[in-house]
């Protein structure tokens, strides 16, 4: 076994380090494939589904998300078939639909040219892409947050709401939220150091005790704001 | 008393077939839980009674069941061996058979009578319900009380394992196994043989697992719990074959926890199998070692699906995972395991018992066996099926289930459970196998058969499934979570008359992003409702956005009850309305005030004369 698999990435004969994902693979050869829940230094998880490609031949052929795929020998891939784009499109509509005030996926729909969205419109603080959770556990080893329900009742946060003993508020979960809302408020969102994104007035801009606090979040808009 | 070899067990057996004479009547009362819900219980103690005060204990005995299927006539007694059948049977009747039993005698005024000549039928085999059914599975649970592994001997039990063990042949097993052709009750239809032929192979390292799936999270689906009260020891002596073929070390039998005297049936017999040394260390002497334990499971639906399944019973949250890799190649805590359906585990017995041949000349091309499905909805006989593959619809809903329960025409089947799709009356020419449901647009699932008539609106019933299905998925793909939430809305929005084309219009492109990109088979199923309503029945959903009509009289919010000229002023309606909302002095025409109208239907229910309409 040399460890090295062969397979096809859009049309492309190329040879990949067996062990590596599609997305992996296909980075390393620079073909684009949006992600959310998807980082560096954490587990796939697979919840986001915006990084589907397409594999196999017609008729035959499914999409599958690229992050969570391992790469198989003899694999066909296209990354941005009409299959893919339709699906990209659909997923990113539905993410507007329920968080627009995500720049993250604002940036993501723009770049797709989704000029629409056809659903009712909601604003959910979180799209449940789990990066918080394995930032969390993986890299802060703390693991005091995970999911909790299933469904529609499915939501992040501590055992029984309270406040988790492993929590050292490091704020990590913050940092990596797609959604741009706070995470590390656990029970007492008065207490919240940073709003965390542009798209949300952090609560540090008016709460006295956190003046001129200059927390972690690079680049802080909150910052940016007083300076002005 | 533990058997130490083979020997040892034929001689049991022999000591248990010699008393089983047949001058004995056996009065035969199933109590699953359906039985029990029906006054089974009452029924069980007029027998019992019965037999000491009139003296005919000797000649007659009592037999408690589990279900055999005829749910709708339970409590029922079956006399066997001659296999008169009593539907509905009240405490007081029960003497009256046991002691025409005792004489060999029919009372014939208590048997089933002909639907359209009244003429008495007492041979449950000559019951049209009964007819066309091949009970392959469902009429071993006739003849054994699940609670004594002795009875489960007695009907021929445990003989298939010890062929088994006899001819001591893995190959042989799997070889038996492939031949038959048996696929994968749980809904998928893999073959059976070829994934114990893939767990054969896998290395041996520390440990094999075969796993029961008994999650059965389908609403109105109940066949295995029937298999599982009313004949445990069938699945543990399947699951006893696969591991001497496969090499497998421990098994489970994964049942939800809603399952109670299931999971109480299935704990007597392994401890009543263990005690026998069917289980355990050195089986029956032999160097096999195997054991199984029972995980109770909290009913998540999700929980079915495999991956789910595995890390439910390592104790973490129920959510599926990627596949590759698949639990054959690294399942519980990383072993390779293997999952089946109970109906496929009953199967086993069956197959190695009657040989491979004989069990693939019964149902349809790559498609032999039975399978048993729960039919219920508007139709005449419900309960559970037992049928060759390959049966058509027609044969199934007509034949067996009698038709139509109301004096409307049956409109479609639902088939597959929740994530499965509707087939219109036209195509009930289609035979019940794997692969025509799957060209159909719907599914096998594990065999719900839900019968609508003319007052089934689809559109209803696609948003009842989408409800079910936006909260049993597990939440963690965003385009089955927020894509089954988005369909009932767009769903909810078409049954109350909010709808309008570009909602079908999404609706549809919406479901087949669904089912393209989301990882388990919950989700790649979840558009199913949608897609195959859309596909027979546009023109219903059209009704509901362009004409504001519910067809069926269902969707509330687009139907009015009106009173015509039948009314006879005899105000039972008014006395039935919550609401209020129907007037009129007695003796003349009433009319109901829409404004106040809450459309409960009670005076639909409460008018003798047919003067209440839906409109
Ligand atoms: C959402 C979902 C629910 C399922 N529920 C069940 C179930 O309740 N019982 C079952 O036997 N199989 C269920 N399955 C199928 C199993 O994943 C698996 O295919 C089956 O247990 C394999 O056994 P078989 O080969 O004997 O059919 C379900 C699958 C999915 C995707
Ligand atoms: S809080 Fe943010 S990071 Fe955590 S799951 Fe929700 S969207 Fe993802
Ligand atoms: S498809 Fe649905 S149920 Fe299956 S893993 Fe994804 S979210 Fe969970
Ligand atoms: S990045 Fe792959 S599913 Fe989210």
């Amino acid at each position: 076994m040399n460890g090295m698999i062969n397979m096809t990435l859009n049309g492309l004969a190329v040879s990949v380090e067996k062990g590596m994902t599609i997305l992996e693979a296909a980075k390393f050869y620079g073909f684009p494939i949006p992600t959310l829940c998807h980082m560096e230094g954490l587990s796939p998880y697979g919840a986001c589904r915006l990084c589907v490609v397409e594999i196999g031949e017609a008729p035959r052929s499914k999409l599958v998300t690229s992050c969570t795929y391992p790469v198989e020998e003899g694999i066909i891939v296209r990354t941005a078939s009409t299959r893919v784009l339709r699906a990209r499109r659909m997923i990113l509509e539905l993410l507007l639909a329920s968080c627009p005030q995500s720049k993250i996926i604002q940036d993501l729909a723009a770049a797709h040219d989704i000029r629409q969205q056809r659903f009712r419109q909601e604003h959910e603080d979180c799209i449940l892409c789990g990066l918080c959770v394995r930032m969390c556990e993986e890299q802060m080893m703390a693991k005091a947050i995970g999911f909790r329900y299933r469904g529609e009742k499915r939501s992040i946060g501590t055992p029984f709401d309270l406040h988790s003993e492993e929590c050292r508020l490091c704020g990590a979960c913050m940092y990596v939220c797609p959604a741009c809302q706070l995470r590390c408020t656990y029970t007492e969102p008065d207490k919240a150091i940073c709003g965390g994104c542009a798209n949300l007035s952090p609560p540090c801009v008016e709460k006295e005790p956190f003046d001129d606090m200059m927390c972690y979040m690079a680049p802080c808009v909150a910052c940016e704001i007083k300076k002005d | 008393m533990r058997l130490n070899s083979l020997e040892a067990f034929a001689e049991l057996r022999a000591d248990l077939f010699n008393g089983m004479e047949d001058a004995v009547r056996t009065l035969v009362i199933p109590a699953g839980t359906c039985g029990r819900a029906s006054g089974a219980e009452e029924v069980i103690q007029a027998a019992r009674k019965a037999l000491l005060q009139d003296g005919i204990a000797d000649s007659v005995r009592v037999r408690v069941t589990g279900c055999h299927g005829f749910c709708e006539m339970e409590p029922s007694i079956l006399v066997l061996p001659d296999g008169v059948f009593y539907p509905r049977v009240k405490p007081e009747d029960v003497e009256r058979i046991a002691l025409a039993a005792s004489r060999s005698e029919i009372v014939e005024e208590l048997v089933w009578a002909d639907a359209d000549t009244s003429a008495p039928i007492p041979l449950q085999e000559d019951i049209p319900f009964f007819k066309k059914q091949r009970r392959a599975i469902l009429s071993r649970s006739e003849r054994v009380n699940p609670e004594d592994i002795e009875s489960y001997i007695a009907s021929g039990g445990y003989a298939a394992l010890f062929k088994v063990l006899e001819r001591d042949d893995p190959e042989w097993v799997i070889g038996e196994v492939k031949a038959s052709g048996l696929r994968g009750r749980g809904g998928a239809g893999f073959p059976t043989g070829m994934k114990w032929e893939m767990l054969a192979k896998q290395p041996a390292g520390d440990g094999k697992y075969l796993v029961c799936n008994a999650d059965e999270g389908d609403p109105g689906a109940y066949m295995d719990r029937s298999v599982l009260e009313g004949n445990p020891h069938i699945i543990l002596e399947g699951m006893l074959i696969a591991a001497c073929a496969t090499g497998a070390t421990e098994g489970i039998i994964y049942v939800r926890n809603e399952y109670p005297l299931a999971i109480k049936h299935l704990h007597l017999a392994l401890e009543q199998a263990r005690e026998l040394g069917l289980l355990g260390h050195n089986i029956l002497g032999t160097d096999y070692s195997f054991d199984i334990r029972v995980v109770r499971g909290a009913g998540a639906f999700v929980c079915g699906e495999e991956t789910a399944l595995i890390r439910s019973i390592e104790g973490s949250m129920g959510e599926p995972r990627q596949r590759p890799p698949f639990p054959i190649q690294r399942g519980i805590h990383g072993k390779p395991t293997s999952i089946n359906n109970v109906e496929t585990w009953a199967n086993i017995p069956i197959i190695l018992e009657q040989g491979a041949e004989l069990f693939a000349s019964v149902g349809a091309e790559r498609n032999s066996g039975t399978k048993i499905f729960s039919l219920v909805g508007k139709i005449k006989n419900t309960g559970l099926v037992e049928v060759p593959m390959g049966m058509t619809i027609q044969e199934i809903v007509y034949d067996i289930g009698g038709g139509p329960s109301g004096d409307s025409n049956i409109k479609a089947v639902q088939t597959g459970g929740p994530s499965g799709g509707c087939i219109p009356a036209s195509r009930f020419d289609l035979p019940i196998d794997y692969d025509s449901l799957a060209r159909a647009g719907s599914i096998m699932g594990s065999g719900g058969m839900i019968v609508m008539d003319g007052r089934t609106c689809v559109v209803d019933v696609a948003r009842y499934f989408m409800g079910f299905l936006k909260d049993e998925s597990c939440g963690k793909c965003f385009t089955c979570r927020k894509g089954t939430q988005r369909m009932y809305e767009l769903l909810d929005d078409i049954s109350s008359g909010k709808g309008t084309v570009e909602h079908l219009d999404l609706l549809e492109k919406l479901a087949l992003v669904v089912k393209d990109t989301t990882m388990c088979g919950l989700g790649q199923t979840s558009a199913n409702p949608v897609l195959s309503t859309l596909r027979y029945f546009r023109e219903e959903y059209l009704d509901h956005i362009e004409n504001k009509r519910c067809p069926a009289g269902v969707c509330k919010p687009l139907i009015r009850y009106t009173i015509n000229e039948n009314c006879t002023g005899c105000r039972a309606c008014a006395k039935n309305c919550p609401a209020d909302a129907i007037s009129g002095e007695r003796k003349q025409r009433h009319v109901i005030d829409a404004e106040k109208c809450i459309k409960c239907g009670n005076c639909l229910a409460a008018c003798k004369f047919n003067a209440v309409e839906v409109v």
